[in-house]
């Protein structure tokens, strides 16, 4: 078929559109971003996780609550088992956090701390890098192996290199759901437990330990794993390579390269659903919705607030904003609803998600001053 | 041998059984290690006591609900004729009761069945029978019906059950020894008590709390701490919600008994909570001579005039006049809020009277319109019924049991009565709550401050695990129970031979309690497989033989698993006058933390990850992580 200049100008105009229309679908934040200057217990944030209206921090130096504007810390001197929190999970059902530290694994039960180590239980290891609640279980992800805890018995079961294909026991993630749990093993890949046949297997990278990709989108993207998220049947993978996502059948990897990620080196991936993801990178936070990406952070080289879309074609634009994560370091996020609360290195975010299409960058840039007046104000 | 006695008031027994079993006493102390014969197998020993312990009112008043302990039974009182109009069987042990809202269905926990009974209150025939946690006790339904919150003792925790699909919702985590709950009037939150404190570092005093549910979110909300508190029993709310109450024990046990001559063994007093007093105030029920043991049930009138509080130990009701109470506590609760509880002066205030009703009164409850308080006499097998307004005993109902106390029953009796310490300090019942444990460490003897410290030992199948006391000590139970219960507990007076022997008799009656982490086809799952492999292990993992001495199986032998031997494995501390321990008997040792003999592991892992690093208890320290939990996961099937 001959293009005329009409049927050019009309596909033109359609790109155009749907490129705009990308950019304006995406979501836009207006980031408020805390740090020790406004309560937070310190600004080196390893990981967040949201309970209804309280947000939990797990910082380098102890754990922050925000509730009703303000922040309540606790530290081993309030009985929590260390000061160094890596990471977080709220039993949905009884509202109980669990508390992965350097120094054990604590649980927070209306206000009640009671810890669980090493020498006091079942633990494998006191350094709990990863937990996840299912049901009556707490899944734990521990530099010795996964633990997992029967919470109605208090029996403890062990998964290591003895019972499972884990060659490596560093155990960094858990994503625990109702038939499966996956485990992200830092040099082991992916291990996958079934609840009802209680057996594990394991998902590795067919290019073996190397940092090459000779088989892209034939498995895993590579052995270090740092994060899964299971969402409707299907895993997401971070690692310090790319990410993966698999459904159960074919596995489809993002590289830097030839994707919207900003960065290979992933500390965190959060599913939405079976197609959407966040990405907590070195290089910013990244969201993708299944065809089109977008990236928040402070630029690179300006510092300056920075969001980027990239169209499913690889066209990137740069929207302009007026706020961002407090850093490029991203490495946890959960969500509120339809906001963001992103841990980074410097500092805890919480991006307010603005639906309004008419709302302009000077709105935005008025409600940034506002909510900063706010904040220096409390 | 016929036991004569009369129903109420203490047991009198014929001069030739007191003989029998006077002379039965001298051949147990001629004979240390000779066991009381056992008592099933004694003439008139078979009697099935009832021993009520809770009840429920129908919503129009007319039938009293009673659940029988010892008889796995509910029993149902018509009260205009003080007839029992119904009996109806249950599981093992039931402990608890409350009605549905519409009084259609009445819900019973069986303690040792782990489970709840669903009773039709029409045809009075359990419909469906439930599972629940382990120990499951206090039950409360919401206001809709639809939702069971059930205290199971031994997992500490709170099923909550949906009656209509039969499934356990979810577990809530509770203090340790979950056991009472009650409703708010409006129906928005449940209050929960527990009668074991909860763990806490070594040698500090005990806290319990009060856990606050919420029941449109079914999830706890708030854990109110009570501070140097342990067994806390039941809870109540007025019925305007601004003032709760729970009945406690505060015990001293860091310093030594001995100064139980001094008043400072257990302090019986109460924790009030709610606007009407704001935040939590401890408050006295004793006086200064005067102890009024084991608080156990309580009750607030609903014009909120008086409260009622059941005294298990010394067999009558504390009436506290509810206003003076508020008065006194506001008075004084500033800036001596901490001491008030200690100060024995204070119940002048406010205790208007004291009911003598009958043997071990456990459950309080006051008729819809506040006239009338029922009180189940456990250990007399009726109900006190009390006329609030005159506070006096108007009538008795007998619900029917055995007319004859027998020696098991009188043993019973004796245990759980504080008539023989000092000023009615306390009874046996005190430290062994319902004749298991207190979850405390105890400074016994007059051997100076912070000597000696000893946990508290589980009572259940104590035969066959002679010597006693943690040093061994003591070589048979009368030893254990007579002289030095006179001596180190009770400063007063003891038991003549005859109580000895019936209190002997019941001690060593006691059962164990069921194992939770048995299959229940009696296999060993994978890793307690590996767990016995390891206790019966007797070499190294090097292929090295274990020093006999030095192997699990060899000191934890024979059916208690205890040599009765007493030796030395490291666990001695600097406080102890002889590191030489009495080894204990393992079977349901998962349910009596803290352990060693001084209580300083906090759990079974610390036995070994923190008390044995030269492997002188067993050896452990060739074991992984995994063999090591393997090795727990059985010990706690013995």
């Amino acid at each position: 078929m001959k293009m005329t200049p009409r049927i050019w100008f009309a596909t033109l105009a359609m790109i155009i559109v749907v490129s705009l229309a990308t950019a304006q679908d995406m979501p836009r934040f207006r980031w408020e971003n805390f740090t020790t200057a406004n309560g937070l217990p310190d600004n080196h944030v390893f990981c967040v996780v949201v309970d209804g209206n309280r947000i939990w921090a797990g910082t380098e130096n102890g754990l922050g609550l925000y509730e009703n504007g303000t922040w309540k810390v606790f530290r081993p001197s309030d009985g929590l088992a260390h000061r160094a929190v890596l990471s977080l999970a709220v039993d949905k059902r009884t509202g109980d956090l669990w508390v992965g530290t350097m120094g054990g694994l604590s649980r927070i039960s209306a206000g009640r701390i009671d810890n669980f180590t090493q020498l006091n239980s079942g633990l494998s290891n006191d350094i709990v890098y990863g937990v996840g609640v299912q049901g009556d279980f707490v899944w734990v992800a521990t530099a010795a192996g996964a633990s997992r805890l029967n919470t109605r018995t208090g029996q403890w079961a062990l998964f290591n290199e003895r019972n499972t294909p884990m060659y490596e026991i560093w155990t960094y993630a858990v994503s625990p759901a109702e038939d499966k749990v996956y485990y992200a093993v830092w040099g082991g890949g992916v291990l996958e437990y079934d609840v009802k046949t209680e057996h594990w297997k394991d998902y590795n990278d067919p290019d073996g330990e190397t940092e090459l990709v000779l088989m892209k989108d034939q498995g895993l993207i590579h052995e270090i794993t740092t994060s899964v998220s299971y969402v409707n049947k299907i895993l997401w993978v971070a690692t310090y390579f790319g990410a993966s996502r698999y459904d159960g059948r074919y596995w489809h990897n993002f590289l830097q390269k030839d994707s919207g990620l900003p960065s290979n080196f992933l500390n965190q991936i959060k599913a939405v659903d079976s197609n959407r993801a966040w990405f907590s990178t070195d290089k910013g936070l990244a969201y993708y919705d299944g065809s089109n990406w977008a990236v928040y952070r402070p630029a690179l080289d300006t510092h300056k607030p920075e969001m980027l879309v990239r169209d499913a074609e690889g066209t990137v634009k740069k929207i302009v904003v007026q706020t961002a994560p407090a850093h490029n370091y991203i490495l946890g996020v959960d969500f509120q609803g339809d906001d963001l609360w992103v841990a980074t290195a410097k500092g805890l975010s919480h991006g307010l998600r603005q639906h309004s299409s008419t709302k302009d960058d000077s709105t935005e840039a008025a409600q940034a001053v506002r909510a900063r007046k706010l904040t220096q104000k409390r | 041998m016929q036991l004569a006695t009369t129903c109420r008031g203490k047991a009198k027994v014929t001069v030739s059984i007191a003989s029998a079993l006077a002379l039965t006493f001298v051949l147990m102390l001629l004979a240390p290690t000779a066991k009381p014969a056992s008592p099933r197998s004694e003439a008139g020993i078979n009697e099935r006591y009832l021993s009520p312990i809770e009840m429920a009112l129908s919503p129009d008043g007319h039938l009293l609900y009673v659940v029988c302990q010892a008889s796995d039974e509910l029993r149902v009182v018509e009260l205009a004729s003080g007839k029992i109009v119904s009996t109806v069987s249950v599981g093992h042990v039931p402990r608890g009761i409350v009605l549905s809202p519409d009084g259609r269905h009445i819900y019973v926990t069986n303690a040792w069945s782990d489970t709840v009974s669903l009773i039709d209150a029409t045809t009075l025939r359990v419909v469906r029978t439930l599972p629940t946690g382990f120990e499951p006790t206090g039950i409360v339904c919401d206001r809709s019906g639809v939702t069971l919150y059930i205290a199971n003792r031994l997992s500490s925790d709170i099923s909550v059950i949906d009656v209509n699909t039969g499934q356990e919702i979810k577990r809530l985590l509770a203090g340790r020894g979950a056991s009472y709950l009650a409703l708010s009037a409006d129906g928005k939150w449940i209050y929960g008590t527990h009668i074991y404190p909860n763990a806490g570092a070594f040698r500090t005093q005990p806290n319990s709390e009060i856990t606050v549910i919420d029941t449109a979110r079914q999830a706890v909300v708030e854990r109110k701490r009570l501070n140097n508190v342990a067994g806390v029993f039941h809870v109540a709310l007025s019925v305007d919600g601004k003032l709760g109450v729970a009945a406690q024990l505060r015990p001293k046990n860091l310093i030594p008994l001995a100064h139980v001559e001094h008043g400072w063994a257990f302090g019986d007093s109460l924790s009030l909570f709610g606007d009407d007093v704001g935040g939590t105030v401890q408050v006295p029920i004793d006086e200064l001579d005067r102890y009024y043991a084991l608080p156990w049930g309580v009750a607030i009138t609903p014009d909120k005039s008086k409260m009622f509080v059941t005294t298990a130990g010394s067999e009558s009701v504390t009436v506290i006049d509810v206003r003076k109470l508020l008065d006194f506590a506001h008075t004084r609760r500033q800036p001596l809020t901490s001491n008030l509880a200690n100060d024995l002066s204070a119940s002048a205030n406010y205790v208007t009277a004291r009911i003598p009703v009958g043997r071990n009164p456990r459950g309080a409850l006051l008729s819809p319109d506040g006239t009338r308080l029922y009180v189940a006499n456990r250990l007399d097998d009726n109900i006190s019924v009390i006329d609030t307004s005159s506070v006096k005993v108007i009538s008795t109902i007998d619900l029917g049991g055995p007319k004859t106390v027998n020696a098991l029953r009188r043993g019973e009796q004796l245990f759980f009565t504080a008539d023989y310490a000092f000023q009615g300090q306390f009874g046996c019942a005190n430290c062994h709550l319902d004749a298991t444990i207190d979850g405390l460490q105890w400074d016994l003897e007059p051997d100076g401050f912070g000597k000696d410290i000893v946990d508290n030992r589980s009572l259940e199948n104590l035969a066959g695990t002679e010597p006693f006391k943690w040093n061994g000590s003591n070589p048979d139970m009368p030893t254990e129970c007579g002289p030095r219960t006179e001596k180190f507990f009770y400063r007063s007076q003891s038991y003549n031979p005859q109580e000895l022997t019936d209190l002997v008799t019941f001690v060593y009656s006691l059962p164990y309690r069921p194992n939770r982490y048995r299959l229940a086809n009696g296999e060993l799952t994978p890793a307690q497989e590996r767990g016995k492999a390891i206790f019966e292990r007797t070499k190294y993992k090097n292929g090295h033989p274990i020093p006999e001495k030095n192997q699990c199986a060899y000191c934890h032998s024979g059916p208690k698993y205890t040599n009765q031997q007493q030796v030395d494995v490291g666990t001695g501390k600097s406080t102890d006058r002889s590191p030489v321990i009495d080894v204990p008997q393992l079977p349901n040792v998962a349910y009596s933390a803290p352990y060693l003999h001084d209580g300083s592991a906090r759990s079974l892992e610390e036995i070994w990850t923190v008390f044995n690093p030269k492997d002188t208890h067993g050896v452990s320290n060739d074991l992984t992580k995994d063999e090591l939990n393997d090795l727990i996961e059985y010990l706690k099937t013995l």
